[in-house]
This record gives C-alpha cells, sequence and structure tokens, in this order.
C-alpha cells in the first residue's frame, strides 16, 4: 500500500504530457514521470519517494516506439524489459535486459524506467553507452535530440519537467560482436554484484560497467589500456583500475576488494572471447 | 493527505471474464484493490517489493506482479487471477506432482506456469527455469514445480499425438 495519494493523467502526446508537468508545478505540485513505475511504485511504499502526481508515459505513441528508421533503431523509452526478449533486433539490449530482475518484473520495468531510475544498477543503459547511442529527451521547450554520452554523466542529466521519450542505435552497430554478463554473488536471481558489457568495433573494444561504482560507466581511459595487446591480460586490467571512477562500491552485495576480484577475472573472460571474435 | 488529493474515482475492470465496477484511490495497488475491493484473495501480498512472485497475476496475456502494479493503469487490460483459471491443467499437475506444501505462493507459480504454457507450450528447460526464477518457494522447492510443469507438457503431446 502506498501511504499516500496522488492524481494520475495518462497524457497521449509529448506536449500534453510536458505542459501537464508545468502546470502541476507552477500550482504547487510535486510531479512525476511514469513508464513502468516499479520503482516509484517501491520506493513510495517506503515513503521514499513523494508526489502529488503521477504522468504515465505508457499511451505516448513517440514512447512505444520500435523500428528502423533512416538506418537507425528507434528504441521508445517505454518498451518494457521483457520486449527486448522478443525482438532480437538488438542481440546486445536483449542480453543485458534479460538479466534485469526477473521476468515477470521485466514485463513491467520499461528501459527508460530502468535507466532513468534511481536504483544505481542502471544496467540497461550499457549497450547504449558503447554503441555512442542517440537519445530524444522532451520538455517544456519541446524536444531535443543528443547524444547520450553528453547527457548520462553517472545518471541521466534531465532538466525539471524533461523526460526521455527514445533512445536510436545505429543500425550498422547492433550486430558487433558483444558480450554483456551479470555476475551475482548468489543464486540466478538475486541482486547484482555487477555487470560487463562490452562490443568489439574497429578492432577495439569498449567497456561499460554497472555495479562497480554507484552510478554506470564507460571509460574510454580504462578502453585504451585494456587494448594495448603487448601487455597480458591480467597486467592490462590491472593497469586499467588505475583509471576507474570512485568510489568502487562496498556494499553488502559485496566487498570492494571482492568486487574489484570479480570484475579483474570478468574483464580477462571478456579480452579471451572478444579478441578471438568467441561468442559465448 | 488533502480531501482533494484522496478523491475516489471508479474504474471498469476485466477481470477472469467479467466487467466489475469498482471505486479506487489513484494510489491503490492492483494487489489491494483485488483482494480487498473485488474480495479475490487468491493473489497473496508476500515481500510487497516485487521480489517474490506471491501476488502474479495475468495482464493480457503475460504474468505480472500485482504489488508493482496501479489499479489505474490496468482499467482496459484483461486480468486473471487464480479465481480465474478454473480446472487448467496446470492446477491438476501441481496436486499430483506434489508441488505444493504450505501452499502460500502456490497461486502465484500456477498464474506464472500457465501463462508460460499459455505464451510458449513447448518451452525448454532454460526458459522454465527462467519465468519461475520470478517466483519464490520457501518450502517445497522447484524441482517438483517444474515437473509439474513438464506432465502438462508430456500430457499436451500425448493428446495430440493421439487426436
Amino acid at each position: 500500500m502506498i501511504p499516500y495519494d496522488f492524481r494520475y493523467y495518462k497524457p497521449t502526446s509529448i506536449k500534453e504530457a510536458a505542459d501537464l508537468y508545468q502546470t502541476i508545478t507552477a500550482e504547487g505540485g510535486k510531479p512525476v514521470y511514469y513508464s513502468g513505475g516499479t520503482e516509484i511504485i517501491t520506493l513510495s511504499r517506503l515513503n521514499l519517494v513523494y508526489t502529488d502526481a503521477v504522468i504515465d508515459i505508457k499511451s505516448i505513441p513517440e514512447c512505444q516506439e520500435w523500428g528502423f528508421h533512416h538506418e537507425e533503431l528507434i528504441i521508445g523509452a517505454a518498451l518494457p524489459l521483457s520486449f527486448f526478449d522478443e525482438k532480437r533486433d538488438f542481440p546486445l539490449l536483449t542480453e543485458t535486459a534479460r538479466e534485469i530482475a526477473d521476468y515477470t518484473a521485466r514485463n513491467k520495468i520499461t528501459i527508460g524506467g530502468n535507466i532513468c531510475g534511481q536504483i544505481f544498477y542502471r544496467e540497461g543503459v550499457l549497450p547504449f553507452l558503447l554503441l555512442d547511442s542517440q537519445v530524444l529527451i522532451a520538455g517544456e521547450s519541446g524536444v531535443r535530440r543528443q547524444s547520450l554520452k553528453e547527457v548520462f554523466i553517472e545518471t541521466l542529466t534531465l532538466k525539471d519537467g524533461e523526460f526521455l521519450v527514445q533512445l536510436t542505435t545505429k543500425k550498422i552497430d547492433l550486430r558487433l560482436p558483444a558480450l554483456s554478463v551479470k555476475k551475482r554473488q548468489q543464486w540466478k536471481t538475486g541482486y547484482p554484484l555487477l555487470t560487463v558489457a562490452s562490443v568489439k568495433k574497429d578492432g577495439l573494444l569498449r567497456f561499460a560497467f554497472s555495479g562497480v561504482c554507484p552510478f554506470p560507466f564507460r571509460s574510454e581511459q580504462m578502453e585504451v589500456v585494456l587494448n594495448d595487446r603487448k601487455k597480458p591480460y591480467e597486467e592490462r586490467v590491472l593497469d586499467s583500475f588505475k583509471y576507474l571512477p570512485k568510489p568502487v562500491l562496498n556494499d553488502t552485495e559485496g566487498s570492494s576488494e571482492y568486487r574489484l576480484f570479480v570484475l579483474k577475472n570478468t574483464i580477462i573472460d571478456f579480452l579471451k572471447k572478444l579478441e578471438g571474435d568467441q561468442r559465448e | 493527505m488533502s480531501e482533494k488529493k484522496s478523491k475516489k474515482v471508479t474504474i471498469d475492470m476485466n477481470i477472469n471474464g467479467e466487467k466489475v465496477e469498482t471505486d479506487i484511490l489513484a494510489a491503490d495497488l492492483l494487489l489491494d484493490v483485488i483482494r480487498n475491493n473485488l474480495g479475490l484473495t487468491g493473489a497473496k501480498p508476500g515481500c510487497l517489493n516485487g521480489d517474490c512472485g506471491a501476488c502474479t497475476v495475468i495482464i493480457n496475456q503475460k504474468p505480472m506482479k500485482s504489488c508493482l502494479t496501479l489499479a489505474i493503469e490496468v482499467g482496459d487490460k484483461e486480468i486473471t487471477t487464480i479465481e480465474g483459471l478454473l480446472h487448467s491443467p496446470v492446477q491438476k499437475a501441481f496436486v499430483d506432482e506434489f508441488a505444493f506444501q504450505c501452499g502460500y505462493c502456490t497461486p502465484g507459480f500456477i498464474l506464472n506456469s500457465h501463462a508460460l504454457l499459455m505464451n510458449d507450450p513447448n518451452p525448454n528447460k532454460e526458459k522454465i527455469t527462467e519465468w519461475l526464477s520470478s517466483n519464490i518457494c520457501r518450502c517445497t522447492g522447484y524441482k517438483e514445480i517444474e515437473n509439474a510443469i513438464q506432465a502438462v507438457m508430456t500430457k499436451t503431446h500425448n493428446k495430440n499425438d493421439s487426436d
């Protein structure tokens, strides 16, 4: 049970949603955009989130879009994660998404909700960081398209009243050799320890991580070191750790030492598989 | 909570093949509405955090956790609870295979298993494990539940072969 009530709106256009947000804010209210809503519901129940008004974006056609346009794959932010298990056009996204939460939860959690969530894993962003995707963001002043790399700095940096509408990724990049692995301390469904995702483009490996630090990230500095084939795998990985953002997580899922141990072994596995172009 | 914010709204629900009208708050969880407003207590409150699956219902052919869903979101959708699943072969298989003990998690497991076989009559072992990982049982174990699903699959194949 959510310990407070709110108003619920279901806009059918981007403009209607953005206008609603402005109107509610101008009236002194505190609206939130709502997609899958799983995090809003669970955190509200714990009194960790409060809202006066929920603006459900699932009925906005652009947020449900899926398809190719001008050699790009367009992915609506309100598509549930389980959708990518059914549509296999973006294998790295399929692999990454199917490790988030569990199957029935993935029927509700959306890709936009995962990327914009407060819970720090936000693994859904990793494939998009690796493939230099673009994002379509809507707000009071209309819609803008921007490189994800420019606006995802630890979190998706949205201005007040803005929401994520779509992600777009070049079609040519969707079938690059890629891997995504989630490591858990226990079972197949426990909370994640960390997730590593990687693609090989133009002979070089790119890496993005979740669960290592309290935010997902891609590090081009680490990639330079990890691609130095003159050095043995372990030396490269340990050298690359100099460029890890801080802090490395140290929590009940695993100490920072344990995380770095698992991270080292996982990256070595990736280097072995992807430098030889072996898919799992 | 102000008077204005707590205003109830009337929604139409399509549940177990029946159209029902009920008054809810926008913040009411689907789980609470089907239990408290409609008296359908098969869906169970467990973790209330989307982890245990005891509250699973089928919404538009997909198993979903009703503790992670607002009732106001599903007015235009078809909902099936365990009460609407009369004589599903999965129910009998759960009995035959001893796939439950205390029974608290059972409605969620049965609905998830039923939805799995509805969406894919011949799932492989990996898919069965993946779907069942959405639900937690703390007294029987998962082997008997997997056996129940396998038993339905075997029975369906045998029936199809003899038809």
